[in-house]
């Protein structure tokens, strides 16, 4: 064995080689910037790193590698994404489905319900066991007292009438040998309920408070009772009979979407309930109100009624729309954290496998480009950002396609699709993290690989 | 670097591409073996060496050592005189990109991408300014005759073709040392003949190259020789 002398060579030009070969080590210009990122003077480090740091692996060719990684087996990449896409369109389609069927909801209930508000007595003992009593009684003049509050637009009174087993007949035929037939119920009302029930006239008109305070004999119709007791037209005055007792119809009236009972009713003005049959208090007071005004109603209207006892009225009045939300955004929140964390878990878990898998199946290629210089550092970020846009790619493609499902079905059944667009950029977004999760173990062992070992098998 | 600011420095220390002094390797395990032992070796700029030696004579260990892909146990190697063995492995890898090209026996071209691209990929990590990239890959395949399939697939080139392309890639980055693994072991007669007419031309501009081989034909190209035999390195004349 021989020790082959340093001394022996300087013949060999080294600038033969081109010129791209710069001068010896010790002469880079740009040398003091390294030093000062270092700790003290560090010559070494200088000599060792031929090139400025940003031409070296720059974020750039990380990208533009991993996208060469990503896009070498398209086939791999479908099923690799699928989980992805599946869990994404997944929360996309469920969360959208919610938000819109929560809109449609809320728009029915705009329709008739949230602008209604109920109040009756309040009522002791238990309705249960028959012995219930009214705390308190609605007052007379219930719907001139409400009227003048902010938010209420109508207000009408409505009672059932007992007619003590006079029945409700077009004819007074007395035949004893007809079995006995249960008549139409009777109530009585304010003039102005019909419109606080959103009712309306068919033929002839609704009673007014004029006809009440005379106890005029009038009657209307619900449309249903009408065609019971086979009266269609108005015009000729026809008179039904309860009892012995005969009333003029006045008008026939349908819709009443707050009473639909009201239909197959004979409704006599309170006046006349007072007078024939003895009415001593109203049931119920129906009121319309403006959009949004329930809250106010509600606390309002009892003071309204009674200043002395406000507390011995029940009220039903919609929640503000905010309520309303809220409680459908909580619905909402559990089910997107619930399939959030399916979608995370499936989608993840398939772009831990196969990434894995491909870094296993790369470990030639992992060790040629730790052999062309490439640092444990550069080979991790290639498969974390190759498993980001994987991941990525997944939710794109899964927010995309849920939204399409939640238009699609939105279009089929009629509804206004709702969909934060919010949401569907997070779901995407989330498809990233997914895939960044997923990639961290995979790169983690791809940058333990030895290039040693991976050279050897080829690629 | 202008003309300018060279006139300025100092003139350039020479050093041999590659100095071993002392070194060993050794891996441990039931039964510990000594792959090599205190080989010594110096390569100047413009050898062309070639090492011959028998399977298990500690040829691959070597050329490990030689790339920066493997540590000595003891010794000191030093790269380009840089001192390496106990370099980080960060700047092992920087040291591996800007000054050591590898020429595989089993090639190892990316089989998705193009000639072009795998010759671009040496670019990436030894820090060729990014603007002279393409020019110097197309350059570098120019010169290994392969200048007309730059669009290729290495699918569809002959083995003689793709070793040319694995040349190109080492060669690319202007390394100040060529370490070859059995470059021919693939190859048939006539392109083996090829290829080591390119590693002649090579030789001629001033490139350092160290061939690992057992085939006697190639390693009789070389300008020196060293034999090992169980980890011990001797010169042949």
């Amino acid at each position: 064995m021989e020790h082959l002398s340093t001394q022996q060579f300087l013949s060999d030009e080294l600038s033969d080689m081109g010129d791209d070969v710069g001068p010896g080590p010790g002469a880079r210009r740009w040398l003091p910037r390294f030093l000062r990122r270092g700790k003290g003077p560090r010559p070494v480090k200088a000599q060792i790193h031929l090139s400025h740091r940003r031409d070296r692996f720059s974020v750039k060719d990380l990208f533009a590698e991993a996208a060469h990684g990503i896009g070498a087996r398209p086939g791999r990449l479908l099923l690799t994404i699928l989980g992805t896409v599946l869990g994404i369109g997944s929360v996309v389609v469920t969360v959208g489905l919610a938000q819109t069927a929560a809109g449609q909801i809320s728009a029915q209930f705009d329709a008739v319900a949230a602008t209604q508000v109920v109040v009756e007595p309040d009522t002791t003992g238990n309705s249960w066991s028959g012995n219930a009593r009214p705390k308190t009684k609605l007052p007379w003049d219930s719907p001139e007292r409400v009227i003048r509050l902010n938010g209420v637009e109508r207000a009408g009174l409505i009672a059932a009438v007992n007619t003590t087993g006079a029945t409700v007949t077009a004819v007074p035929v007395n035949d004893p040998s007809a079995s006995a037939s249960i008549g139409p119920a009777v109530l009585a009302t304010s003039g102005g309920l019909l419109d606080a029930v959103r009712g309306e006239v068919v033929t002839g008109r609704y009673f007014d408070d004029g006809h009440s305070e005379r106890a005029d004999r009038v009657a209307v119709l619900g449309e249903r009772a009408a065609e019971k007791l086979g009266i269609s037209r108005v015009e000729s005055q026809p008179s039904i009979f309860i009892g012995e007792d005969s009333y003029t119809v006045i008008g026939i009236v349908n819709a009443m979407e707050r009473r639909p009972d009201m239909l197959d009713a004979v409704i006599l003005p309170m006046g006349t309930a007072q007078a024939d049959f003895g009415l001593t208090r109203p049931d119920e007071l129906q009121i319309q109100i403006a959009t949004g005004a329930g809250p106010l109603v509600k606390e309002q209207a009892p003071v309204a009624l009674d200043p002395n006892g406000p507390e011995n009225f029940k009220v039903k009045a919609p929640p503000a729309g905010s309520e309303l939300r809220e409680n459908v955004q909580a619905d909402i929140n559990a089910i997107f954290l619930a399939l959030g964390g399916v979608a995370l878990l499936v989608g993840g878990l398939g772009i831990a496998n196969v990434t894995l898998l491909s870094v296993m199946e790369r470990r030639g290629e992992i060790g040629l480009r730790r052999a062309l210089g490439a640092t444990r550092r550069n080979i991790a970020w290639q498969f974390v950002v190759e498993s980001v846009v994987i991941g990525l790619l997944g939710g794109l493609i899964g927010a995309s396609i849920g939204v399409f499902v939640v238009v699609g079905v939105s279009i089929m059944k009629d509804w206004t699709a709702i969909l934060d667009i919010k949401m569907a950029l997070g779901a995407a977004a989330m498809g990233g993290v997914i895939g960044l999760l997923a990639g961290l173990y995979p790169a983690m062992k791809a940058a333990a690989i030895e290039p040693i070992t991976a050279l050897r098998g080829g690629i | 670097m202008t003309l300018t600011d060279e006139a300025h420095l100092p003139a350039p220390v020479r050093h041999p591409v590659v100095e071993l002094a002392g070194l060993t390797r050794t891996f441990p395990g039931p039964p510990e073996v000594n792959a090599l032992t205190g080989a010594n070796l110096v390569v100047n700029p413009g050898d062309y060496l070639s090492i011959i030696g028998p399977s298990g004579s500690g040829k691959s260990t070597l050329l490990h050592i030689l790339g920066l892909l493997d540590r000595p146990t003891s010794g000191e190697y030093l790269l380009d005189g840089l001192p390496t063995g106990k370099a980080s492995e960060y700047d092992r890898s920087a040291l591996r990109g800007g000054r050591i090209g590898f020429v595989f026996q089993s090639f190892h071209l990316l089989p998705t991408r193009t000639v072009l691209d795998n010759v671009l990929l040496a670019t990436l990590y030894s820090g060729v300014p990014r603007a002279e990239r393409t020019k110097r890959a197309k350059d570098a395949l120019e010169r290994v005759g392969l200048g007309h399939r730059l669009t290729f697939t290495p699918a569809t080139l002959s083995g003689g073709e793709r070793q040319r392309v694995a040349i190109a890639r080492a060669v690319v980055a202007s390394p100040k040392l060529l370490l070859a693994d059995e470059p021919t072991g693939n190859l048939d007669t006539k392109n083996s003949a090829g290829i080591m007419d390119l590693f002649d031309e090579l030789h001629r501009d001033g490139l350092t190259l160290i061939v690992i081989t057992h085939d006697l034909a190639v390693s009789a190209r070389a300008t020196r020789r060293v034999r090992i035999t169980d980890g011990e390195l001797a010169e042949v004349d």
